[in-house]
């Protein structure tokens, strides 16, 4: 109980910072915006995510981690809550996040389309999205649906290679 | 009179009676989408039918886990395992059996559009913040799932005459259970009085044009609105295909109901 009397909220977003997406393994948890909240209460850790996709079988997981996590420093005394309040968007993706994304060789998100522009959007070209690889901007849409809910596959003309784009949500 | 009374008579109970009509719909829609896994017309397509099945039941567990916390019931689960057909609330639509990829195409595109234009209402209707948020979030992957059924609409409907007489048969077959989209009945008046719900009728000009216009451009001849328009699934009074797909959905939860993931 010693540790939680000079625990602080900034360790706590410190440690949350080591737990990895399972998925993405470059970004971690916080980074990407999955975490939005941490309060202290009573000596009670409260941890507060939000999922990025409704259907991600990868939220169970990431809620496991951050448990893991908590009891491995000591805590004892927390809860994981699923928030639902602010949906998930990947906008709060910070520019760092992005660039290990496209390191990593999946093209970041790009700016959200506001609700108004989806249905002339649907019937109009899709956005250009640049291969992580070699920046062409050569590159075409391959399926809305990749290896995973939140990417979709596309194919770069300039260096013929396939490749994934997180899709903007 | 009907054999049982399934008006919500208080505010929660229109909440309550919403996400399910809501939750049931993507329940059974994921269902019948997950039945492709492993059997799609290609990979991709194995993928994208999977992750839009994901997304469904995905959206139906939300809502689910918020009635069950307003309901104080335990187990969210119950809802999705513990009902018999009767109590289900979702459109006939969305229980006829997957048929080809062209009838799972044709639904898909159907139900997405309307989704689309319920959820960009909703979002602008409901108060409460969890439930909006929920809406809100489901909302943007509908958008990916209107996209992606429109695509194919058009690319089955102006290819080969094996695919548009695929498609065309599809639209044929399925239109008849179109009009429940569209029905509003006494638990939707009473949520619309709570502001929990938008009138259903007022969506329809809008849904048609978007599916006018793509049938239209997919060379598809749109079907007869003036025909026998299936209706009543709402209440419980679905068709025989429901029963199987429950049986099948069910039977394991079932036969150990007392079983523990953890």
């Amino acid at each position: 109980m010693n540790e939680i009397k000079t625990l602080s909220k900034s360790h706590i977003w410190s440690w949350l910072e080591e737990v990895i997406d399972p998925e993405i393994p470059v970004l971690n948890v916080v980074e990407m915006g999955i975490v939005r909240d941490v309060q202290l209460e009573d000596g009670e850790v409260i941890v507060k995510i939000t999922p990025t996709y409704s259907g991600c079988p990868a939220m169970n997981a990431i809620e496991m981690e951050i448990q893991k996590k908590l009891r491995e420093k000591g805590v004892e005394n927390f809860k994981v809550l699923t928030d639902f309040k602010e949906s998930w968007t990947t906008d709060w993706m910070t520019d760092h996040a992005k660039s290990k994304l496209k390191e990593y060789g999946i093209a970041p998100p790009t700016e959200t389309d506001s609700n108004d522009d989806f249905l002339t959007n649907l019937k109009g070209s899709q956005k250009i999205i640049p291969c992580p690889y070699c920046d062409s901007m050569d590159t075409k849409l391959q399926s809305e649906f990749g290896s995973t809910a939140c990417k979709a596959l596309y194919y770069c003309d300039g260096c013929n290679q396939p490749f994934e784009h997180f899709k903007c949500i | 009179m009907s054999t049982f009374d399934t008006t919500p008579k208080t505010k929660q109970d229109a909440i309550v009676e919403v996400m399910l009509r809501l939750a049931d719909d993507r329940l059974i829609h994921g269902h019948r989408l997950s039945e492709w896994t492993g059997h799609g017309p290609e990979l991709e397509e194995d993928l994208a039918l999977a992750n839009v099945a994901l997304d469904m039941i995905g959206h139906a567990a939300s809502l689910y886990r918020y009635a069950a916390e307003l309901e104080d019931n335990e187990d969210e689960d119950y809802y999705a395992y513990f009902r018999d057909d009767i109590d289900f609330k979702n459109i006939a639509m969305v229980e006829l059996p997957r048929g080809d990829f062209a009838f799972t195409i044709a639904r898909q595109f159907l139900f997405s559009a309307f989704s689309y234009f319920l959820y960009s209402e909703l979002v602008k209707t409901v108060a409460d913040e969890q439930f909006n948020g929920m809406l809100r979030k489901h909302l943007k992957e509908i958008k990916y799932h209107l996209r992606h059924s429109r695509e194919w609409v058009l690319r089955l409907g102006d290819g080969t005459d094996e695919s548009h007489k695929r498609i065309q048969d599809a639209f044929d077959e399925i239109w008849m259970y179109t009009g429940e989209l569209f029905n509003k009945d006494d638990a939707d008046d009473i949520a619309i009085k709570h502001k929990l719900y938008v009138d259903v009728t007022s969506l329809k000009p809008e849904w048609k044009k978007i599916v006018d216009e793509t049938l239209e451009e997919a060379t598809i001849e749109i079907p007869d609105d003036d025909q026998f328009m299936y209706s009543g699934s709402r209440k419980g009074r679905h068709t025989e295909h429901l029963g199987p797909l429950l049986a099948q959905m069910q039977f394991v939860r079932r036969s150990y109901p007392e079983a523990d993931w953890k």
